[in-house]
C-alpha cells in the first residue's frame, strides 16, 4: 500500500516527477494553482510503489510519499 | 500509512521556494537542509551565500544565513570558520560568483585548505542578471553578452574549477555531481554529506560542483534542459571524485 | 601605568588587542605593513587569529565574517588599499556589522606616493562605498590619541553596529613615540562583549523560523531598504553626542587654523611659536572628522578674526569645503597645502600666517 500526495502550491509543473515515475503514476492536471502553474496530479495512485523518484527529483519539495 | 518524503522542515513550510520552474537551485537547497537534519547540525550551520540566483532562498529556509558580496562567499566564510570554529560554515555560489568575480577568494580559500565546504552551483550561465556569458558557458552556447554563443578565439573556454583546484594540494574533496536524474540527486546528496562531515573531521576544503540547469535562461523547457545537461553539459563536465583524501 | 615607545601602526594593533579584537586581516601596502606584522606576532599570543588575505577585497571580507560571527575584528592599509575594501565596509555598514578599520594614508590619488598624505578626506567622511552610508571617523595627531581611539572605536562599532574609521596618515602610522597603553580586557569581557551579540551574530541557531540569524546587506523589498535607511539615518544622528575636537587659543584669535591629523599637530606648534611671539593665533583641530565639528566655528570670535585657515596635506582641499560649511562666510577662509606624500611644513603655515596677519 502506498500513495503520494502532491502540494498543489508548491508545485511549478516542470514534470520533472512526471518523466522520472517508473509507474506513470502521475500527470499534469487540468487545475492551475494560485501561480498560475498547472500542477501536477497523481493520475494512478494504485500503481504507485512508494519508490520516492518524484519526491527525489521534484526541487521544490511539492511531493509526500507515503507507505 | 507513514509518511516516508517530505520536504525538508529547513525550509520554512509556508513558503515556495523563489526558482523558476525546473530550476535545480531549489533541488540543491532541498538536499542542503535534508543533509543538515540527517547529521543533526542545524543548530550550528552558516550558509554563506553569494550573489546572484544563489541568494533567493534566503527568505525562505529556517537556518543562519550572510550575504557576501559577489564573489566574496570564501572570504567571509573564512572569517567566520577561523573565528568560530565550531559553527558549520558552507558557501553556496554560482558560477559567475565562484569562477569569475571570485575565482581570486576561491582558490586562495581553497590554496589555504580553509576548513569550510564549498557547494557550486554550474549552469553555466549568469541567472538573475539574465543570461549573460559565464565562465563556464559551453562552446556554442548562446549568452545575452555573446549572442552568436561561446567563441573559443573570443571568449576562452569553458572552465573547469575541479580540475583547477585539484592543482592545488591542500583541497580535501573535489567531487562533480549533477541533479539531471533521481540517481544524480542521491549522489549529490551524498557528497553535500561527506562534505560537510569533512569539515567536522576538520580535514578541510571540499568543493561539491552541481551540474544544473537554468531553463529559463538556457530558452528552453525544464524537460528539454535536462536532455541539454545529458547531451552538452555533462560531456564537458564530467561527473566524478576528482579528490578525496 | 609606564609608558612605552611604540611605532604607531604597532601601537594601534597594540590597542585593538586590548579592545577585545580577535580577528584580523589585511593585505601587504606602505606604509601600514607593520599593523599586519604586529598582528601576526601578537593573536597567536591572545587566542586570536591572524589571516593575511589574498587582497584588501578578501581581507575585508574575511573581516565581515569574523564580526558577523560577533567577533570583534579589524582591518587596515593604506588609500588605494582601503579602496578596494569600500565593497566590504559598505556591505558591512548596510548589515550593520559592528568593525574597525584603519587607513593609514598616503600620497594619491592612483598608486600615488607611499609617503603621508591627508588626501583621503572626502572618501572616508563623506563616501567610503557605494549608498550613502556614514560612519564615526576619527583622526588622530600623536601615537597616543591613535591609541585611545582605535581602543574606543570598538566599543563604538558595537554600540552602532556600524564600521568605525580610524583614518590616520604615514606620519603617526610610522614615527616612535611614548604612550600608555589601555588595559587589557580579559577572556571573561571579550566573551561576554560576544554573548551580547547571540542574538544577531550568525553562528548557528536552533531550527526556528523567527529567531535565525539573518545578516542581509540589502533588501529585496523596496519598503524594508527604505526603512533600513531610515533606521541608520536616525542613528547617525545620534552622533552629535560623539564629536571631539581640540579648541586651543581660539577665543582672541586674530587667525584661527582649522587642520586635523599630523597637520593638526604641526599647526599647534605654529599656534605656540605665534603665542610666544605675541601674534593672537588659534586652531580648531577636529578629532572626529565625521561628524565635522561644525559647532566649533561658531565659537570663534568674529570680531577680532581676519581669517580661518585651512591646512592640510592635500591638493586640491578637501576639509576646506566642511571648514567653509562651519565659517558661514564669517570671515574669509585661506589655505595652505601640500600634497603628494610631502609634509606640511611649519614654515609655510607660519608665513601664510604672517601673510594673513599683515592684510
Amino acid at each position: 500500500m502506498a500513495m503520494i500526495q502532491v502540494i498543489a502550491e508548491r508545485c511549478k509543473s516542470c514534470q520533472y516527477c512526471v518523466k522520472f515515475c517508473p509507474k506513470q503514476v502521475l500527470a499534469v492536471g487540468k487545475k492551475v494553482n494560485s501561480k498560475g502553474y498547472e500542477y501536477v496530479e497523481p493520475v494512478n495512485q494504485e500503481a504507485c510503489i512508494a519508490c520516492c523518484m518524484c519526491g527525489r527529483i521534484c526541487p521544490d519539495g511539492a511531493i509526500e510519499v507515503y507507505k | 500509512m507513514e509518511k516516508i518524503y517530505s520536504r525538508t522542515k529547513t525550509i520554512q513550510e509556508d513558503k515556495v521556494s523563489g526558482f523558476c520552474p525546473g530550476c535545480m537551485h531549489s533541488t540543491v537547497v532541498k538536499l542542503i537542509g535534508e543533509v543538515m537534519e540527517e547529521m543533526d547540525v542545524v543548530e550550528k550551520t552558516v550558509m554563506v551565500t553569494g550573489i546572484g540566483c544563489c541568494g533567493l532562498h534566503m527568505d525562505y529556509i529556517a537556518y543562519d544565513t550572510i550575504t557576501a558580496p559577489h564573489g566574496r562567499a570564501t572570504a567571509v566564510a573564512t572569517g567566520m570558520k577561523r573565528s568560530s570554529p565550531d559553527s558549520l560554515i558552507f558557501t553556496y555560489q554560482g558560477d559567475g560568483d565562484f569562477a569569475s568575480i571570485g575565482l581570486g577568494e576561491s582558490i586562495s580559500a581553497a590554496n589555504r585548505g580553509e576548513n569550510i565546504t564549498v557547494i557550486f552551483i554550474n549552469n553555466g550561465i549568469y541567472g538573475m542578471t539574465g543570461g549573460q556569458l559565464a565562465p563556464t558557458t559551453l562552446l556554442g552556447m548562446k549568452a545575452s553578452t555573446a549572442p552568436k554563443g561561446r567563441v573559443a578565439e573570443e571568449h576562452g573556454y569553458p572552465m573547469h574549477m575541479c580540475e583547477i583546484l585539484n592543482q592545488l594540494t591542500a583541497p580535501a574533496y573535489l567531487v562533480r555531481t549533477s541533479c539531471n536524474t533521481p540517481q544524480n540527486v542521491i549522489k549529490t546528496k551524498a557528497a553535500i554529506k561527506k562534505a560537510f562531515q569533512n569539515q567536522l573531521d576538520g580535514k578541510g576544503f571540499s568543493m561539491v560542483e552541481i551540474v544544473t540547469s537554468c531553463p529559463t535562461n538556457w530558452g528552453m523547457d525544464a524537460l528539454t534542459a535536462l536532455d541539454f545537461i545529458e547531451e552538452k553539459m555533462l560531456p564537458e563536465f564530467p561527473l566524478g571524485v576528482i579528490r578525496d583524501r | 601605568m609606564a609608558r612605552v615607545l611604540m611605532k604607531g601602526c604597532e601601537a594601534i594593533a597594540e590597542a585593538a588587542v586590548r579592545a577585545g579584537c580577535r580577528f584580523f586581516a589585511g593585505y601587504p601596502i606602505t606604509p601600514q605593513n607593520e599593523i599586519p606584522e604586529y598582528f601576526a606576532r601578537r593573536m597567536p599570543e591572545v587566542g586570536g587569529v591572524f589571516v593575511q588575505g589574498e587582497s584588501e577585497v578578501a581581507s575585508v571580507n574575511m573581516v565581515y565574517g569574523a564580526a558577523s560571527a560577533g567577533t570583534r575584528s579589524m582591518t587596515s592599509s593604506s588609500s588605494p588599499g582601503i579602496s578596494l575594501k569600500s565593497e566590504g565596509i559598505s556591505y558591512a555598514a548596510a548589515a550593520r556589522v559592528p568593525m574597525v578599520y584603519a587607513n593609514i594614508s598616503r600620497g594619491g590619488p592612483g598608486v600615488g606616493a607611499i609617503q603621508p598624505a591627508q588626501q583621503d578626506y572626502f572618501q572616508a567622511t563623506k563616501a567610503s562605498g557605494n549608498g550613502g552610508f556614514e560612519m564615526l571617523v576619527l583622526a588622530p595627531s600623536t601615537v597616543q590619541e591613535a591609541v585611545d581611539l582605535t581602543y574606543a572605536a570598538f566599543d563604538y562599532a558595537d554600540r552602532d553596529q556600524n564600521p568605525v574609521l580610524i583614518l590616520a596618515d604615514g606620519v603617526i602610522g610610522t614615527m616612535m613615540e611614548p604612550v600608555e597603553l589601555p588595559p587589557m580586557k580579559s577572556d571573561e569581557e571579550i566573551a561576554a562583549i560576544r554573548a551580547g551579540k547571540a542574538a544577531w551574530a550568525c553562528t548557528g541557531h536552533k531550527l526556528d523560523y523567527a529567531n535565525r540569524s539573518w545578516i542581509q546587506p540589502g533588501q529585496w523589498d523596496t519598503k524594508k531598504m527604505q526603512q533600513e535607511n531610515e533606521k541608520a539615518a536616525a542613528m547617525y544622528a545620534t552622533w552629535e553626542q560623539d564629536v571631539q575636537v581640540e579648541e586651543y587659543h581660539t577665543q582672541d584669535a586674530e587667525v584661527v587654523i582649522a587642520a586635523y591629523g599630523i597637520s593638526g599637530r604641526i599647526a599647534k606648534s605654529v599656534v605656540d611659536i605665534c603665542r610666544s611671539a605675541g601674534k593672537k593665533v588659534g586652531l580648531i583641530r577636529p578629532i572626529t572628522v565625521h561628524p565635522f565639528p561644525y559647532a566649533a566655528f561658531d565659537r570663534i570670535n568674529y570680531d577680532v578674526c581676519k581669517a580661518v585657515l585651512d591646512v592640510e596635506m592635500s591638493i586640491p582641499a578637501q576639509m576646506v569645503q566642511d571648514v567653509r560649511a562651519g565659517v558661514k562666510g564669517r570671515c574669509p577662509i585661506e589655505t595652505c597645502l601640500c600634497s603628494g606624500g610631502n609634509i606640511m611644513s611649519r614654515e609655510a603655515i607660519l608665513n601664510t600666517v604672517d601673510a594673513i596677519l599683515a592684510k
